[in-house]
């Protein structure tokens, strides 16, 4: 598993000692190249807050200022819908009319990657355990038949889906946008069948001499020995529909059910004249990067070992 | 962890589902069932059957056979639209990769402490949607305001149109991608590294072998495995870039950036609205992605690992 790959034998003490006297032209060339994709991956970020906190008139005439010029939290207010955007408009050209409100935008995100995180990982979970340890028939065809589902295109099931809702009536619901995702994706059985394979066979065998049930077992033995690879599945799901673009814009687009990265787009092609409303638009991006942020500072640690995991399936 | 109680032995109904695997495997994938067929298999059924027909979702469906392979084959920009996307995947795939593996390779150099931070550092862009990483660098790349132009003329180059010139966009877009999959792609590799035993460096470096050539000769061939699983998921997620273009250029200018998804997206949303040839076109997307990948597993020989000799 990936987490123990991560562990070395090293004296902790020696560490710095030893990496002082091997510090060679390579460590040295080493260090800095590392410098440069640091600053490579982490600039864009601050230039994203810098002009989400700078006016939007400075954005236009102090475009090289590394950090917020007439810092104001204006542009946040606006596209969060706490000022009146239209008056503001009026007098500078610089911003957008359209009224704009991410909160409503953030809660449809909210509500759909929660429905999905939920529903997936339950029923995924669900299914992967009963692949991996209930005896039935044609169980092995099935889990194969689920396996040519990773091969299959997004784009080759998304016109079929998109006609599917549309004849169902549910184009321009929650239900709609979740719906593809919600009850399983093949990438998500196979992950947790993984985990539910490498189980402990002992504590099976003894809770099933103690009497246990088929589903006892799974409910008390075998859910809470697999949390953390739950919560993993979770969290990937949460951040893969959260950042879900294309389907989200072939079924959602009315404003009601509108998730952040279909607003933003909308946002961005309702450019007045000229040049796009640039502070207006990297306070939404602020906005869409929130939650993401928030679960990657706490779990951050989580994706990476997740993500490690996934190279050895 | 919880002892189990053994039930009392009411032989009810539900108590006797409850043990009885066969009735409890298929309750316990009957959600997952339901969303398979409805939106996996079916769909995919049912996307080889409207590509047989001509049909504009307003009025019924009529069978036209081969007719919208015929109307691709002869369609000039569907074949720019595949010229385009494998433009985009050779500017793309190569560049990311050995980015990729110069990152893991260092990474994997470090300490452990430092390595987990600068891992976590480069996920980053990975975690962030594709419209969020489209419209930073729509900003950074404007060719007045936009940071990168700025920062060129202040060194005294000369600014770039980045994504506003047919000539550029495309390899603009093959930029920004790469910025935002090469640190996934360095964690994926940076694994892969880990499971190579070290006793193999340390005899090569009893032999003589240098550096140069213990990566040579070690790190590939041993690295192989997982080389190819980022090489053919990346190629394959490089043919179906959609979200940055579409945020960015909305397939211009002049159509220079208007890659395979683009052109089926059009078939759906533009005017005339033509399901059957959108899904015909999805299905020839889908025999190149498969005829890639065998060609890739094959060349890159994926089923034999070289690791399994030293273990």
């Amino acid at each position: 598993m990936a987490t123990s790959m991560n562990t070395k034998n090293k004296n902790p003490n020696s560490a710095f000692e030893r990496f002082m006297n091997n510090l060679e032209w390579g460590d040295v060339v080493m260090w800095a190249i590392m410098a440069i994709f640091v600053i490579l991956t982490i600039f864009p970020f601050w230039w994203v807050l810098r002009t989400a906190l700078t006016s939007p008139n400075s954005v236009f005439t102090n475009p090289s200022s590394l950090t917020p010029v007439n810092t104001t939290m204006q542009n946040f207010e606006r596209v969060l819908g706490l000022i009146d955007a239209t008056a503001l408009a009026a007098e500078n050209t610089n911003i957008s009319a359209g009224d704009i409100n991410f909160w409503i935008f953030m809660r449809n995100s909210f509500i759909v990657a929660g429905l999905v995180t939920l529903g997936q990982t339950i029923f995924s979970s669900m299914a992967a355990y009963a692949f991996a340890r209930f005896e039935f028939p044609f169980r092995d065809q099935i889990f194969f038949i689920y396996l040519t589902g990773l091969m299959v295109p997004g784009i080759v099931l998304f016109i079929p889906n998109f006609v599917l809702i549309r004849q169902l009536g549910l184009i321009g619901t929650f239900f709609g946008i979740v719906a593809p995702t919600f009850f399983m994706t093949p990438f998500a059985v196979f992950f947790m069948r993984q985990f539910y394979l490498s189980l402990n066979n002992d504590l099976i065998e003894a809770a099933k001499l103690d009497g246990a049930t088929a589903f006892g077992i799974f409910w008390r033995i075998a859910l809470p020995l697999i949390r953390g690879p739950i919560l993993t599945l979770g969290l990937l799901t949460f951040i893969a529909s959260w950042n879900d673009y294309l389907w989200p814009l072939l079924v959602g687009r009315d404003e009601s059910v509108r998730v952040l990265t279909v607003a933003l787009s909308i946002f961005r092609s309702q450019t007045p004249q000229g040049a796009p409303d640039w502070a207006g638009l990297m306070a939404g991006t602020v906005v869409a990067m929130i939650p993401t942020t928030v679960l990657f500072i706490f779990f951050g640690r989580k994706v990476v070992d997740s993500i490690q995991f996934s190279g050895f399936k | 962890m919880q002892k189990t109680k053994s039930k009392n032995s009411s032989p009810s109904l539900l108590s006797q589902i409850s043990d009885n695997q066969a009735v409890l495997g298929y309750l316990f994938i009957l959600p997952s069932l339901i969303g398979f067929l409805a939106f996996y298999l079916v769909p995919a059924g049912r996307a080889v059957l409207i590509s047989f027909q001509e049909w504009n979702l307003l009025s019924d469906p009529t069978w036209v056979g081969l007719e919208n392979y015929r109307t691709l084959w002869e369609d000039d920009r569907f074949w720019r639209s595949l010229r385009i996307t494998l433009l985009y995947v050779v500017f793309n795939i190569p560049l990311q990769t050995v980015i990729a593996v110069v990152m893991a390779v260092m990474l994997e150099r470090m300490h452990d402490a430092a390595s987990a931070i600068f891992r976590g550092l480069m996920i980053l862009p990975w975690l962030m949607p594709n419209v969020v990483v489209g419209l930073l660098w729509l900003w950074m790349l404007d060719p007045s305001l936009g940071i990168v132009n700025v920062g060129l003329e202040a060194i005294g180059l000369e600014g770039q149109p980045f994504l506003g010139a047919p000539s550029q966009a495309i390899a603009s877009i093959a930029g920004i991608n790469i910025w935002r999959h090469a640190g996934y792609n360095a964690i994926l590799i940076f694994a892969g590294l880990k499971t190579i035993p070290k006793g193999l460096y340390e005899a090569a470096a009893i032999a003589g072998a240098s550096r140069t050539r213990q990566f040579f000769s070690i790190t590939v061939p041993l690295l192989r495995p997982v080389l190819v699983f980022v090489l053919v998921t990346s190629v394959i997620g490089s043919f179906q870039i959609f979200d940055t273009i579409a945020i960015t250029t909305g397939g211009g200018p002049a159509g220079s950036t208007s890659v395979i998804i683009y052109y089926i997206f059009q078939q759906v949303f533009e005017r005339r609205i033509n399901m059957g040839l959108a899904t015909a076109a999805s299905v020839v997307l889908f025999l190149i992605l498969i005829s890639v990948t065998l060609i890739q597993m094959r060349f890159l020989q994926a089923d034999q690992s070289d690791l399994a000799d030293y273990q």
